[in-house]
């Protein structure tokens, strides 16, 4: 359900915009570096539309191999850097994007054949750091505004396997922004990292001078579409990379349970492999092991997958329906576990 | 609603707070949840968010990013943050800054935990409620108030009732108060865990499984610490009475194994001292010193309880009666219907240190591991006070956080 961004897009679509040559939009540098909190997302100019499908010069879309899940929602990615600004590789991890760059995400649901947009998250990368601040679209479409305190939306969707759900979408409030983004206390993005990139994407920024160097990758996450192709453990293991490891990690906002989930993680306990819990609490599911090997009925990080009740659900935001797909990626890994 | 306080009191507590301080006061109603959250995101440091008297009712959790904010209800009755009907979040209320004072409301029926903290240094709870309204219970959330992870905490004056893991619950934390406070009908009263440098003081402790734990687990990064385990934990003048709730935690935590009626429990830890506190009508055990009974794989941990004292100023009256262990009941009959106010699992080297008068009983278990069916129960020897190492040094936490707690 991943909307595609065409590779071949990212060193035209700043200058042509549906095969006609357009005045093209320019992004307000000072709405991203100046202190405050912009009330709409229209005053950044990071698109040429109200609509926000059209990315305004320097505005790249992009996508990732294995991405979080939210909720089904579809999601819009950009990035943007900067005129005269380059990024820098940092082996197969985060890319480090220089101040006055941003982070833009949009999610989304099909409506009559239509992509209706719930919300925008914007990262922007100031001189004193970067900040996360969350936009809720209008019904009519046409503006996204400042919801520092986060929001509710009902939301009816039809998932993948053509069942209809109904959940109530949550916004994140700014602090959540963090509790995701944070890294030692301090709001750090999640991605994007190298590892879990296309090359030729990075190989185009790279010719576009927007980064330094092809990252170099051992490993890359396997493409998630195409993970039946994939060995199941590197299916899952990306997958917990990027939906899970963002807090748990030494870093992270999970770090208190000692549970490590991050790709490059090679400890079989701290990746809960015959690990018991610290603090799950009820989350437990009356289940003695975090991944009992062999035996992903009675592995606590699938019960925890598979519950909504807050206080067991996995992760603890953004996510108010069960990812099917996901679950049965990291059951079939522990399934095969001796 | 921004009223401008001009005090110059306020400025005085922290040292940290400009010389003008706001108070942003919330009421409840309609949009509680993004007037107050909006509130708690917008403050500065120095400011107080001001709660009104009466019911906010909410959906999601709530969470304070912002060094040296006050959060000030009109009472622990009077404020309630209800989350009885909460969506999502694994608290009610999330605290991950600095200097931060949480004083006079209440948290009622959280989902997950009712407060938490993760690496807020120098944190007050002052006369807090949290509260499951509907009893003791599986379904209810896990900790009551939950700091962790941090340098400096104070616990003082709060109410816990309901907490399906520990009312009170310090984890990989150090320089750490609970005192004046309630814990009752929590799995476990207060938990002090894989944390060092904490008093447990003059707390009522009752009606839980069990009443005050000191426990450490293996394979925790204990940041805080340095890597290290927990000890130096004194629990005194508390008074820990009839804790006979049966244990409703979900197995799968280390607390679902703790049985009902123990008094206090220490469990893997060094340096604990038991003194001057009422223990009475815990059918298990008064004072219960064990090892970590499960395998583990962390070649850093120690299992075994070490240096743990139990001082003949404690009270024990009517423990013991109704051990809740196979072959508890045959145990307590052979000693006339009770067994000893203390009773040790009978592992670990210099692991206990018990007062001349303090009768004590060994269950001589074999390793580490061993289950407590295999026990060969035996009257600890008499152990002198004078063996004890030194004694601890006391818990002090800075003036400016003892000023917090007592406006």
């Amino acid at each position: 359900m991943i909307r595609g961004v065409s590779l071949a897009a990212i060193g035209i679509a700043t200058t042509l915009v549906l095969g006609a040559t357009v005045p093209v939009a320019k992004v307000d540098d000072a709405a991203i570096t100046a202190a405050g909190f912009p009330a709409q997302l229209s005053d950044y100019r990071f698109f040429g539309d109200a609509k926000a499908r059209d990315p305004a010069e320097g505005v790249i879309p992009y996508r990732l191999n294995t991405p979080l899940f939210s909720d089904y929602a579809e999601k819009l990615r950009y990035l943007y850097i900067p005129d005269g600004r380059q990024a820098k590789a940092n082996g197969e991890g985060l890319i480090a994007l220089p101040v006055g760059s941003a982070i833009i995400k949009s999610f989304g649901y099909e409506h009559d054949g239509n992509l209706r947009l719930i919300e925008t998250r914007v990262l922007l990368h100031r001189a004193d750091g970067w900040l996360a601040l969350p936009y809720v679209w209008n019904d009519a479409q046409d503006a996204a505004m400042l919801k520092l305190g986060g929001s509710r939306v009902p939301v009816t969707f039809i998932d993948p396997s053509g069942a209809t759900r109904s959940i109530s979408y949550a916004v994140p409030n700014k602090n959540q922004c963090k509790e995701c983004h944070a890294v030692n206390g301090v709001v750090t993005p999640i991605g994007p990292k190298a590892r879990n990139m296309d090359a030729a994407f990075l190989a185009q920024l790279v010719a576009a001078g927007k980064l330094d160097a092809e990252p170099k990758v051992a490993q890359r996450l396997p493409v998630w579409e195409d993970r039946a192709n994939a060995p199941v453990e590197a299916v899952a293991r990306a997958y917990l990379d990027a939906n899970c490891a963002h807090c748990h990690r030494a870093e992270g906002s999970a770090s208190n349970s000692g549970l490590s989930l991050g790709w490059e993680v090679a400890d079989s306990v701290a990746l809960g492999i015959g690990k018991r819990p610290t603090a799950a609490g009820r989350g437990s599911g009356d289940l003695d092991f975090d991944v009992a090997p062999g035996d992903p009925a009675h592995s606590i990080l699938v019960h925890r997958m598979k519950r909504l009740e807050p206080g067991v659900a996995m992760p603890e935001l953004g996510r108010a329906t069960v990812h099917d797909e996901g679950v049965a990626a990291v059951a079939a890994w522990i399934a095969r576990m001796r | 609603m921004k009223k401008i306080m001009f005090g110059a009191a306020l400025a005085a507590i922290s040292l940290s707070s400009p010389a003008l301080a706001d108070t942003i006061s919330v009421a409840p109603g309609e949009g509680a949840q993004e007037r107050l959250q909006e509130a708690l995101i917008v403050a500065q440091p120095g400011d107080t968010v001001e709660l009104g008297a009466g019911r906010f009712v909410l959906t999601d959790g709530l969470s304070l990013d912002v060094d040296g904010v006050t959060v000030r209800g009109a009472g622990q009755d009077a404020s309630v943050l209800d989350f009885t009907g909460q969506l999502a979040a694994g608290e009610g209320l999330l605290v991950t800054s600095d200097n931060v004072t949480l004083r006079d409301f209440a948290v009622e029926n959280s989902k997950g935990d009712g407060i938490k903290s993760k690496g807020a240094d120098n944190i007050v709870y002052a006369r807090l409620r949290v509260e499951w309204t509907g009893g003791p219970k599986e379904t209810n959330g896990s900790y009551g108030v939950y700091p962790v992870e941090s340098v400096g905490v104070l616990i003082d004056g709060v109410i816990v009732k309901g907490a399906s893991d520990a009312g009170i619950y310090v984890g990989q934390s150090k320089q750490i108060i609970v005192r004046n406070s309630v814990a009752m009908y929590n799995v476990a009263g207060i938990e002090i865990e894989n944390s060092r440098d904490a008093r447990v003081t003059g707390n009522y402790v009752s009606r839980n499984t069990g009443g005050i734990l000191v426990f450490d687990l293996p394979n925790l990064p204990n940041l805080v610490n340095a890597g290290n385990f927990g000890g130096n934990v004194r629990v005194d003048h508390n008074l820990i009475i009839a804790n006979d709730t049966p244990n409703f935690a979900p197995k799968g935590n280390i607390v679902a194994s703790v049985r009902k009626g123990t008094g206090v429990m220490v469990m893997a830890n060094e340096n604990v001292e038991v003194a001057d506190n009422v223990i009475a009508d815990n059918g298990t055990a008064g004072v219960l010193v064990v090892a970590y009974p499960l395998s583990f794989g962390d070649a850093k941990y120690n299992p075994y309880p070490r240096n743990v004292l139990i001082d003949d100023s404690n009270s024990f009256v009517r423990n013991g009666r109704d051990p809740q262990y196979e072959g508890g009941a045959q145990m307590a009959a052979a000693f006339g219907g009770a067994l000893p106010p203390v009773i040790w699992d009978g592992l670990g080297k210099n692991a206990l240190v018990v007062a001349n008068g303090i009768a004590a009983l060994s269950l001589g278990l074999a390793a580490q591991g061993t289950d407590v069916s295999q026990a060969h129960p035996a009257p600890a020897a008499g152990v002198g006070k004078d063996l004890r190492l030194a004694p601890l040094a006391p818990v002090t936490l800075p003036d400016a956080i003892e000023i917090r707690a007592q406006q």
